[in-house]
Parts: C-alpha cells; sequence; structure tokens
C-alpha cells in the first residue's frame, strides 16, 4: 500500500507546486499509516528528484524521456506505477496538466475523484472530501466510493512543509505506450511571474479605462514581485491577453494578496479569486459589491491610487 | 468531418444557490444555461462548419439531464447545431455521465468530441477526459484555439508558463476553455424558428454507476466586514497588509 503523487517538473526542476502537493500526499499517508511514493516522467536530474525527500517522500520513481505531454501515454505510466506500489491514493495538481490526467487514471484504475480539493481529506472511513461547488458558492461532502481514490489538488492551497527526509530515487520499469500527440511548437512565458505560482496579483478592470494605463498596474506588481491579472472585458477589448484573466471562466487563483482596481466584484470574477488569502479592492464607487468580499477597501481613483501605493510600499521596503 | 459537443445544462451563473436540508442542490426559481465554456465550444464548432475551408459535415450536441435540460439544448439548436441527443437520466457524478455519454455517442462516427474545461455546477473538470479513455481516443486539455488540417487537428494548449501547438489525429476529445471562440453566440430570431424543426433525439440511458457520492452541502462561512482605507492614506493600508493581515 502506498500514496502515489505525480509530480510535474518543469525544464528538468520542481517548483512549489511540487513541493505543496508532496506535502498533502504526506500527511494523506499519515492518515492512512502509509509512505509516499513519487513519480516522475521527463528527464529530471537525480539530486533534483531527491528533494522531494525533504517534503515527505519515501522514494521516488523516475521514469526518463517522454518529455511530451501526451496524456495516454501519461496516463499509462501513472496507472502501471499505481499498481505495482498498491497505491491507494494517487495525488495529482488541479492544474491544466492533472486535469488532463486524472480523469484518464480514474477510469483506468476505476478510481473515484475528488477534484480540486483545498484542504485534507475529513475521513477515511468512509473516504470523505469537501470540495468547491458551484464556482465556490458552495461545498459539497463528497464519498469517494472505490477502492483506490485520485486526490487532485488546487495550487496554493496547501502549504509547503519541510521534513528533511531524503527519498531514494528508482528507475521505473514502466513501459510508455505510443505518442499521439506531437507537439509543433511551444511558446514560453520569460522573465514574467506566472499568475497561478504568483504569491501577490494586482489585477485590473474597466475602470483603468483603456490598456493604456496598465503601466500602473505594472509598476506595482514589479515593486510587490507579483503578477498582473484582469477581469474578462478587458482581455475581451483586447487591452491584456487572455491569459490573465481571471474568475469563472478564466483562472481561477489563490494567491495570499489579491489587488483589484477599478473591478466592479462581480459573481463571476469573485468565483476565480475569493480563494485569496487577502483581498484589497480600489474602487472609486463605495457601494461596488467588490467591497463585500475584500478584506481592505479603498474608496478613491484608481488612476491616482495605485501610483501612490507603488510609492507607499517602495517607502515601506527602504526602512 | 462530424462534431458533437457535449453541453452542459447548469444554472445561470448569478444564481444564489440553496440547498434545503443540505443534501440537494435546490432547484426552484433556478434559471438554466449552456454551461458557458460548452457555449464557446459550440461557438467554435459552428465557425469551423461555417468557413468552406474545412470539411465539417454537421455539429451535434448530446446532453446527459432529464426533460427539462430541453430548453437549453434547443438554445444549442438556434445557435446552429444541427442535430441533438439527450441521453434521458439525472446522471449523478463525471464518471455516471461520461459513461452516459460514451454510450451515446460511440459508433456515431464523431471525429472531434468537443467538451469544456470546466462544468459550473459541480466544478469537477473531468468528463472530457473520462469520455477520452472511456472510448480509448486522444484527448488534449486546457485547448484554447482548434483548426482542422485534413485529418488531424492543430490546436493550441495552454500549458503551465506558455503555450503548446499540438497535432493530434482523430477521432479525440478536445477540453476547451477561455479563448476557443472570442465570443459566445446569441442565437438570432431566424434561428429560433428554426431550432423548433431540428432533430432532438431522446435515447435511454445505459447502466453505468457512480464512484462517488455527494452526501451534503455547506455555504462558506460569511466574510467579515471590509476594512476601509483613506485614499489618502495608502501607508496605512501597506501597515495592515504588512503587519495584521501579514501578506507583505
Ligand atoms: C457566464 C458569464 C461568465 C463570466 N465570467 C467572467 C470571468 O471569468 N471573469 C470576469 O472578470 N468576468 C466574468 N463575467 C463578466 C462579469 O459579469 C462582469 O461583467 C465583469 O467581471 C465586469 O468587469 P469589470 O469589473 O472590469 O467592469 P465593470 O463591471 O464595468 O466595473 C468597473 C468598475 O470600475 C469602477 N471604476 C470606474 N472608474 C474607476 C476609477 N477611475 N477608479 C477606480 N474604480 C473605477 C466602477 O465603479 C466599477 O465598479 C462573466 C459573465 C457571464 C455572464
Ligand atoms: C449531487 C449531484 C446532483 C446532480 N443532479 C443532477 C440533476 O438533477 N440533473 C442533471 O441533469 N444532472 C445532475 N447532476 C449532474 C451534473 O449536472 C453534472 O453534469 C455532472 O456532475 C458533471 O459535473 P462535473 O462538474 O464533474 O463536470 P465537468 O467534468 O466539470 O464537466 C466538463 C464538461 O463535461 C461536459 N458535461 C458535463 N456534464 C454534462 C452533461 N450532463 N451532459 C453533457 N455534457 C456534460 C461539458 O462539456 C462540460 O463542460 C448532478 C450531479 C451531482 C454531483
Amino acid at each position: 500500500m502506498s500514496v502515489l503523487v505525480y509530480t510535474e517538473n518543469w525544464d528538468g526542476v520542481f517548483k512549489k507546486l511540487s513541493f505543496e502537493l508532496v506535502s498533502y500526499a504526506a500527511k494523506v499517508a499519515e492518515m492512512m499509516e502509509t509512505s509516499v511514493t513519487a513519480v516522475s516522467i521527463g528527464d529530471v536530474a537525480d539530486d533534483e528528484l531527491a528533494k522531494l525527500g525533504n517534503y515527505g517522500a519515501a522514494k521516488v520513481v523516475k521514469v526518463d524521456g517522454n518529455t511530451t505531454l501526451d496524456n495516454q501515454v501519461y496516463t499509462g505510466i501513472i496507472a502501471q506505477l499505481a499498481e505495482a506500489e498498491g497505491a491507494k491514493v494517487v495525488v495529482i495538481s488541479h492544474n491544466n496538466t492533472g486535469k488532463a490526467l486524472a480523469p484518464r487514471l480514474s477510469v483506468k484504475l476505476k478510481a473515484a475523484v475528488g477534484a480540486g480539493l483545498i484542504a485534507l481529506p475529513s475521513s477515511t472511513e468512509p473516504f470523505t472530501v469537501s470540495k468547491k461547488v458551484f464556482s465556490g458558492k458552495a461545498f459539497a461532502n463528497v464519498v469517494l466510493k472505490t477502492d483506490v481514490k485520485i486526490l487532485t489538488l488546487a495550487q496554493n492551497s496547501f502549504e509547503v512543509i519541510e521534513v528533511g527526509g531524503t527519498a531514494t530515487v528508482e528507475a521505473s520499469t514502466a513501459t510508455a505506450g505510443e505518442a499521439k500527440t506531437t507537439v509543433k511548437d511551444v511558446q514560453k512565458q520569460t522573465g514574467k511571474i506566472l499568475l497561478n505560482d504568483a504569491e501577490i496579483v494586482v489585477s485590473g478592470g474597466r475602470g483603468l479605462k483603456s490598456g493604456d494605463n496598465w503601466g500602473i498596474i505594472e509598476e506595482l506588481a514589479e515593486v510587490l514581485g507579483a503578477a498582473t491579472a484582469c477581469s474578462r472585458p478587458v482581455s475581451d477589448e483586447g487591452w491584456r491577453p487572455h491569459e490573465e484573466h481571471t474568475g469563472q471562466t478564466g483562472k481561477i487563483i489563490a494567491p495570499n494578496l489579491y489587488f483589484a482596481a477599478g473591478i466592479s466584484g462581480a459573481i463571476q470574477h469573485m468565483a476565480g479569486i475569493s480563494s485569496s488569502k487577502c483581498i484589497v479592492a480600489i474602487n472609486n464607487d463605495a457601494d461596488a459589491p467588490v467591497f463585500e468580499s475584500s478584506d481592505y477597501g479603498i474608496v478613491g481613483d484608481a488612476l491616482k491610487v495605485l501610483p501612490a501605493l507603488t510609492e507607499a510600499i517602495k517607502e515601506a521596503k527602504n526602512k | 468531418m462530424k462534431i458533437v459537443v457535449c453541453l452542459g445544462n447548469v444554472p445561470d451563473t448569478t444564481t444564489k444557490v440553496k440547498f434545503g436540508d443540505g443534501t440537494a442542490f435546490d432547484k426552484t426559481g433556478v434559471q438554466w444555461i449552456i454551461n458557458p465554456w460548452d457555449e464557446l465550444a459550440l461557438t467554435r464548432a459552428m465557425e469551423l462548419k461555417e468557413d468552406a475551408g474545412n470539411p465539417v459535415s454537421s455539429v451535434t450536441v448530446v446532453t446527459v439531464g432529464g426533460k427539462d435540460a430541453e430548453p437549453t439544448m434547443r438554445k444549442a439548436l438556434a445557435i446552429g447545431a444541427d442535430d441533438a441527443i439527450r441521453v434521458d437520466t439525472d446522471a449523478r457524478d463525471a464518471y455516471a455521465v461520461a459513461g452516459q455519454l460514451a454510450e451515446a455517442i460511440k459508433d456515431k462516427g464523431f471525429d472531434i468530441i468537443l467538451t469544456g474545461i470546466e462544468s459550473s455546477d459541480y466544478n469537477g473538470s473531468m468528463v472530457g477526459g473520462m469520455l477520452a479513455e472511456m472510448l480509448d481516443v486522444p484527448s488534449v486539455s486546457a485547448v484554447s484555439g482548434l483548426t482542422i488540417s485534413g485529418s488531424d487537428v492543430e490546436i493550441t494548449r495552454d500549458i503551465d508558463g506558455g503555450k503548446e501547438q499540438v497535432s493530434v489525429a482523430t477521432p479525440l476529445v478536445a477540453t476547451v476553455q477561455k479563448g476557443i471562440a472570442k465570443e459566445a453566440r446569441i442565437a438570432a430570431m431566424r434561428g429560433i424558428m428554426m431550432a423548433r424543426k431540428k432533430p432532438l433525439a431522446v435515447v435511454p440511458a445505459a447502466e453505468v454507476e457512480t464512484l462517488t457520492d455527494f452526501v451534503s452541502f455547506e455555504l462558506p462561512a460569511p466574510k467579515p466586514p471590509c476594512k476601509m482605507v483613506d485614499a489618502d492614506n495608502v501607508a496605512e493600508l501597506v501597515d495592515l497588509l504588512q503587519n495584521e493581515a501579514k501578506v507583505l
């Protein structure tokens, strides 16, 4: 028996997301009195793999090569390893990759999925998880009825816990099927903090009046080491790229701090950001609904408040 | 090529959700809509069909749901789908929905199967991938662009930190998201008239099981009131974020 965790890598390197997942898997393993085996597919150096031990993985099984994400190939490999390890629980991220692999794995292993979780299971007998439903308007308690379970964990929703262990690294004997996905081109965002990874996000809405005004959003993001985001109309207007749109039909994120400037706080927008630990709203309308779901608010012109805030943060940092 | 769009019938996104005794979603007074991503998928399917450069012969929509899903399906027909299939059952989890969809669409020669990345009611993000595995066909997730090139489909998918252009042979399942179409289409009067005469087949449910039980529902705890800071005193906000919220 074991808890299996699939740890994705980015050009051979793990990131905070991977450590959150292993930390989560370690806590689930503790509840089930078993240990964690991490699975890594692609070319990752052994010393990078061994790092996963620090977060609670007892063993890392590596499958070299296969650097192109082909959902069938990856599912086949993870399923073989889950069976070989006698895994009772498989933990995967609820990011794009996880959303692609978990459902295929569910069918292959006949394993119920607890999808997009933000906390540990509330019980293992029966195996019960709490999941967000209706885009965060409610939570459901869901019993996973199968012998093997899959849990997909929402990013930034579980803390990284260092336990100081070391993991043994083994090469796997799993065989990969034939890939049917051919990657023709890749465009990577470089030098920018990714919205999904960001601890702080500065977001602007239609209240900023024009894409030309985004300099003040970017300057605040710069001093905070934050990522930038926007509301849907802003990306629909082409003021910002669609990857920056947060909300029910855009990205769902959970940073520590989210600034909503010139955003009215429509329910569909808040659905994407309500899991943020702290929300700050800046709006010139004191009755804007965004204040109802924010922690801190400033009534004022975003075009003036944002630059002032940038200066105040610079000052505070220099102290 | 034949395209099928899997269409969820979901409560309007502004619905105030209620759960009666806490064990089931209370549907009274709820307005129903096409799941937003599925609407975008349908829009893209229509664009592909209308572009004479593509060999798309038909666009079908399929829904697993009771008779109350039919107005939403008629909306899809009014937007332009050629025909509709309703699998007559209230499914209770993603695995069961995927199982019903697989039974309803297998052996019908669909080349491109489109699903949305998430259903706005139960937020699973699972049906598309499950369906692909059940049908044993390739799947591509987080699709924000899709064109046809011969018997292949050229796809833009979002990866963490970028985009990839991938090529996959049909048949396949593409799970679509924002970007796949610019804006969802709205049905025109003519479409609404025509939709009444388009075929909507009702097929009986297959024997499929559920893997999960949704046992109870809870509303999140209300948020404490927002703390207001004067616009002329942003330094106070910085102080609160540093020392009270401890997020800076
Ligand atoms: C099915 C569906 C899905 C949707 N999904 C999403 C989604 O994922 N994400 C999303 O964002 N939206 C989504 N929407 C749209 C959503 O309903 C709102 O229309 C949208 O969020 C509004 O964007 P906004 O707040 O930028 O603009 P507005 O609602 O126009 O608000 C602008 C705000 O700026 C304020 N303002 C004006 N000038 C200033 C100034 N100088 N300084 C400060 N404040 C100022 C105004 O008081 C106002 O509150 C969806 C809608 C539907 C129907
Ligand atoms: C407790 C509970 C009660 C339910 N009650 C009902 C009910 O009374 N009546 C009813 O009809 N359904 C009911 N359902 C089914 C529900 O509406 C969803 O269809 C199902 O749960 C899948 O949701 P998901 O979040 O896992 O889908 P996701 O995996 O997030 O959906 C992704 C995509 O799959 C496709 N898809 C999802 N659902 C359907 C569907 N039903 N038909 C066609 N394509 C679909 C869409 O393309 C969608 O974009 C219930 C589900 C639960 C869990």
